[in-house]
């Protein structure tokens, strides 16, 4: 699944970025890399944005961005 | 080495690089005494910054760069850091890092250790990783990185001496390679390449090993420069292979992912090693969460901001208002004593009628700007400011705006020019454009004393903050409007993405707000007594010139045959306003008058819009001009907010407030813009989107409140 389809509280893993080029990289150097656990803290009014928290960095994303990121539950 | 020069003996020149929002700005400030502009949120400065001091026997100059979360060229701003690291002369690098988010602020210094430079590492932030309990090893992570590594805090001011004298003592040593370790496999890899090249020598700035290592991972600069070597056909099928082991051993097909994989698990590995956090509870909420739960709600995080903003205008008209009495009847004093030390006739009106009346009608409003500006100083310091964009994105895209645009347009409200260049974090070049298109509906800090003078003149006291809170959402909201027209006609094209940091609540220290509001009140004040003064005295200057002699003697001779006293000041009030339309001024008002009969505007009104091009003050200190030469005669209170509201009937007023809302900002923030758009053509397209948009809205918003009253 990926991280638009996830609930606030949960707590995933990232699988998979599956951004192009510079988002990707951009994404890449917030931290947002494979294998790194991440948590949905908030959700802007319609789900517009996307607000997730990577080790100790808060990170707002459109659910465009959002959607491109492929995550997993963590057991 | 360089030695031969005495002027140069000691000078190191130090480039201060770090992810945005760790303080380096902050952190210069506090070494060096100088006021650089700091806040808390992603890109608070966006041009590189020298600053000189003297430390020791050492000459400094340290240049703060913009902040960057990577060494890319992504935004304008990090194109700056990048270009400055990898082109330009420095000695040393002084990495900032946030003590309280090694892990990812470690990112960053792993691509720095590549660059084979002098480097040492600023553990920044350090009492508030006290605080939160987290312990660095600093001497053990040294050793690890190879880096000096000190903790300082800007705030506290601990460490800021030790990490001088560390850069002075790296400085005057060898270089040394700092111990960046990668994966077996990644290793391996580097050190097939760098055989290669020992073995070959080609010219290198670099050691071989970062060279293989920049090569390895795409760099444009090494590849650029090992492409023209002779070496490159037989280097490059070796390096296809390599890159394909690392590709594979990361399972992508992109090797600057597998390398921030494994810069990654490097500084994972350095940071379990040296970062000890005490009591660590996971499920405890940091305050930051806590305050995150009210302030953005998805219901009432919006309203919630719309409160604050209307509290800030509220207090700006209230608080504002009382110390205003007190600031009018000094001038009026201030008039009366200089009026009276000077002889001759002319130069005492035009120090009198021009420049104090000129400059007193600006600095009646001072209070209400420090208001403002100390609003703004909470919102940009507190971190507050990126949970607004996070809220607003979503309402913004609609219109076509990235959410992040929230930022410049709020620095808008204190004054266009910074908001201007504030944009450069915005990496489309269109959505850059289109926001600093709209940046001006933004009404800035100068218009307020235009808002405040119209809204005390025709509305109740207890309605005034309300209307002045109304005038800037209606701002605001026409530069919406604005853009999303602007959006589907000059500026078409694709969202761009929206990934923005969330900084942590932090309390504001006094001493920045103080600092930062005084420096604008200074620049205000200081604006009034220069710019001001003249353009009042210029004012006043066509409006008593050319004297006319005919209607001198005319009134003369009516004045002294009057009957009665009122007749006779009834008359000098119909001279004055006579020798007024007779000046170049009134002249000038009315060939211009017939543009703005439309919009309900007496010509002073139109000469006062056009003379607030040069600056959105000039406005009211024209009006003061203009309104303290007529007719004061009659005993009344003689203020302004009096005069203006006897002269201009209310629809005009409302028409008058649009038109300042929406036209052209200053002459000083258009030519900012020019510079920023890139061309002198978008400020004339700006110039006439401005103007049309005034135009149509304030004939409007004439004719509606005609046919209301």
């Amino acid at each position: 699944m990926n991280l638009l389809e996830c609930k606030k509280g949960d707590k995933v893993v990232i699988t998979k970025i599956k951004a192009k080029d510079e988002l990707k990289r951009r994404l890449i150097s917030f931290g947002l890399i494979k294998g790194v656990d991440l948590e949905i803290l908030n959700c802007s009014p319609g789900k517009k944005t996307v607000e997730i928290k990577v080790d100790k960095t808060r990170l707002a994303l459109r659910k465009e961005e959002a959607s491109l990121i492929e995550v997993e539950c963590e057991e | 080495m360089k030695s031969e020069c005495p002027l140069t003996k000691n000078h190191i020149k130090i480039a201060l690089v770090g992810q945005p929002n760790v303080g380096k700005s902050m952190l210069i400030n506090s070494v060096s005494n100088s006021h650089l502009h700091v806040g808390n949120f992603s890109g608070v400065t966006v041009e590189k910054t020298e600053v000189l001091f003297d430390y020791k026997d050492y000459n400094f100059t340290v240049v703060d760069l913009p902040g960057t979360y990577a060494l890319a060229d992504y935004t304008i701003e990090e194109r700056v850091t990048h270009n400055f690291l990898l082109y330009e002369e420095y000695d040393i690098i002084i990495n900032v890092v946030d003590s309280t988010n090694l892990a990812k602020n470690l990112q960053l210094t792993a691509e720095l250790m590549t660059l084979g430079k002098k480097m040492v590492i600023a553990l920044n932030m350090s009492d508030e990783a006290k605080k939160e309990g987290i312990e660095i090893d600093e001497a053990y992570m040294s050793e690890l990185l190879g880096v000096p590594c000190i903790k300082t805090s800007a705030v506290t001011k601990e460490g800021l001496n030790q990490l001088l004298d560390k850069t002075i003592e790296v400085f005057n040593n060898n270089f040394t390679l700092p111990k960046l370790i990668f994966s077996e496999t990644v290793e391996e890899e580097i050190e097939k390449i760098e055989y290669y090249l020992k073995k070959h020598q080609p010219v290198c700035p670099n050691v071989y090993r970062n060279v293989a290592i920049n090569i390895l991972r795409n760099d444009k600069k090494t590849f650029k420069k090992l492409h023209d070597e002779p070496i490159w056909t037989e280097l490059l099928p070796i390096l296809i292979e390599s890159s394909k082991h690392i590709e594979l051993h990361h399972d992508t097909d992109d090797i600057k992912e597998a390398f921030a994989e494994e810069y990654a698990s490097f500084i994972r590995g350095v940071v379990a090693e040296t970062v000890k956090v005490s009591d660590e509870d996971l499920t405890k909420q940091t305050l930051t969460d806590k305050i995150d739960k009210v302030l953005i709600h998805p219901v009432f995080g919006i309203p919630i901001f719309l409160f604050f903003m209307w509290g800030l205008f509220q207090l700006t008209f209230e608080l504002g208002a009382i110390p205003m009495d007190y600031i009018d009847s000094f001038f009026v004093w201030l008039g009366d004593v200089v009026g009276n030390t000077i002889a001759n006739d002319n130069i005492r009106k035009m120090v009198v009628d021009g420049v104090i009346a000129g400059v007193g009608a600006v600095v009646l409003f001072v209070p209400n700007i420090i208001i403002l500006f100390i609003g703004i100083a909470l919102l940009e310091s507190t971190g507050y400011m990126s949970r607004v964009a996070f809220l607003l994105d979503g309402f913004f895209h609609k219109f076509g705006l990235h959410g992040q645009s929230f930022i410049p347009l709020v620095t808008g409200f204190g004054c266009s020019i910074p908001a201007y260049m504030s944009a450069r974090i915005l990496k489309n070049d269109r959505d850059r454009l289109l926001t600093l298109f709209i940046i001006g509906f933004m009404s800035c800090g100068a218009r307020l004393p235009v808002y405040v003078l119209f809204a005390g003149a025709f509305f109740d006291e207890s309605m005034a903050g309300n209307v002045l809170f109304a005038i800037y959402v209606s701002g605001a909201v026409i530069g919406l409007i604005a853009a999303k027209i602007l959006k589907l006609t000059a500026f078409k094209g694709v969202d761009e993405p929206f990934v923005m940091e969330m900084p942590k609540y932090r309390l504001p220290s006094l001493k920045l707000i103080w600092h930062t509001v005084v420096t604008k009140t200074l620049m205000y004040l200081k604006k009034a007594g220069t710019f001001i003064a003249a353009a009042s005295m210029l004012v006043w200057f066509l409006s008593e010139y050319p004297k006319n002699q005919d209607i001198e003697n005319k009134y003369a001779t009516l004045i002294e045959n009057a009957k009665t006293k009122d007749e006779a000041t009834r008359l000098e009030i119909q001279q004055k306003k006579e020798e007024l339309s007779n000046s170049y001024i009134g002249q000038i008002g009315q060939v211009i008058e017939p543009l703005f009969t439309p919009l309900g505007f007496d010509w002073k009104m139109d000469v006062a819009l056009v003379s607030g091009l040069a600056a959105k003050e000039v406005v009211v200190s024209t009006l003061g001009v203009l309104y303290s030469t007529g007719d004061t005669t009659d005993g009344e209170d003689k203020s302004l907010q009096n005069a203006i509201k006897k002269h201009i009937p209310f629809a005009s007023a409302i028409a008058f407030i649009v038109v300042v809302m929406t036209y052209l900002p200053c002459f000083a923030a258009t030519t900012v813009f020019a510079k920023e758009a890139g061309s002198w053509r978008y400020a004339f397209y700006l110039f006439v989107f401005t103007s049309v948009v005034a135009y149509i809205l304030a004939f409007t918003a004439y004719r509606i409140a005609v046919s209301l009253i």
